[in-house]
């Protein structure tokens, strides 16, 4: 393999706090030159999402209703309250002047970072190519996701 | 440190958080040409680490950083 400098995430979860986490490396990576990609897998596939209802059985509806995506709408992993926790963080962080997470996706697209779906959590889930933003890479599985953790200095699993 | 350095670019990155300042130098040093100067001010203190960190990481040569109260400035010159 010719470099071995790359980044590679898997953003398995789906919390505000983690998923920012998962940005904010990304985003510092893809600064210092390093090719960098994440991987959305199960519950991370909600900060890829556009944010419409999702799924087509009942259990599909069901999971697209009680578990809707987007990045606006993911909550903290701890002092969420039903929403409130998410509300009460992106009120401080606006305090404080940090980035908003959609903003600091964005600055990741625009810096190159490689956004993966997971095929496998898409089809149980039934998440389509159509419920997620526009930018992403083509869906994929674990053999893309080794691929390029063997390109990469780091591998993280958030 | 007193010593006069001729910066090519000035940046203000005055308020801003982790990870925007390292994303901003490193926007700003894209658009230098080999040797150039960027000269930067800041007041998050973690840029007092960060930027020495990001300056090793993408090959790039820190010259100067110091704070002033409670402004950070910091030179950089593109080495890569």
């Amino acid at each position: 393999m010719e470099n071995k400098d790359g980044v590679t995430i898997v953003v398995f979860s789906g919390d505000m706090d983690k998923v920012m986490a998962a940005f904010n490396i990304a985003v510092g990576a893809a600064a210092a030159g390093k090719e960098t990609t994440m991987f959305f897998t199960f519950w991370g596939i909600k900060a890829i999402q556009k944010g419409n209802l999702t799924g087509r059985s009942f259990f599909g509806r069901m999971m697209g209703l009680l578990n809707r995506g987007g990045i606006n709408r993911i909550g903290p992993s701890r002092f969420n309250f039903g929403g409130i926790g998410r509300w009460m963080f992106k009120q401080m962080m606006k305090m404080h002047n940090v980035t908003s997470l959609e903003e600091l996706r964005k600055i990741a697209i625009d810096m190159g970072v490689k956004l993966v779906p997971c095929q496998m959590s898409m089809e149980v889930m039934e998440i389509g190519r159509e419920d997620l933003i526009d930018e992403v890479a083509e869906p994929a599985g674990v053999a893309t996701m080794l691929e390029a953790a063997s390109r990469s200095a780091a591998t993280l699993f958030i | 440190m007193a010593q006069e350095i001729k910066a090519d670019v000035k940046l203000n990155l005055e308020g801003l958080l982790c990870p925007i300042p390292v994303v901003k130098v490193s926007q700003a040093m894209k658009n230098l040409p080999l040797g150039g100067i960027l000269e930067a001010t800041a007041t998050d203190p973690g840029v007092l680490t960060d930027i020495p960190a990001w300056a090793r990481s993408s090959g790039n040569e820190l010259l100067s950083i110091e704070r002033k109260d409670r402004v950070i400035i910091f030179t950089i010159k593109k080495t890569r």
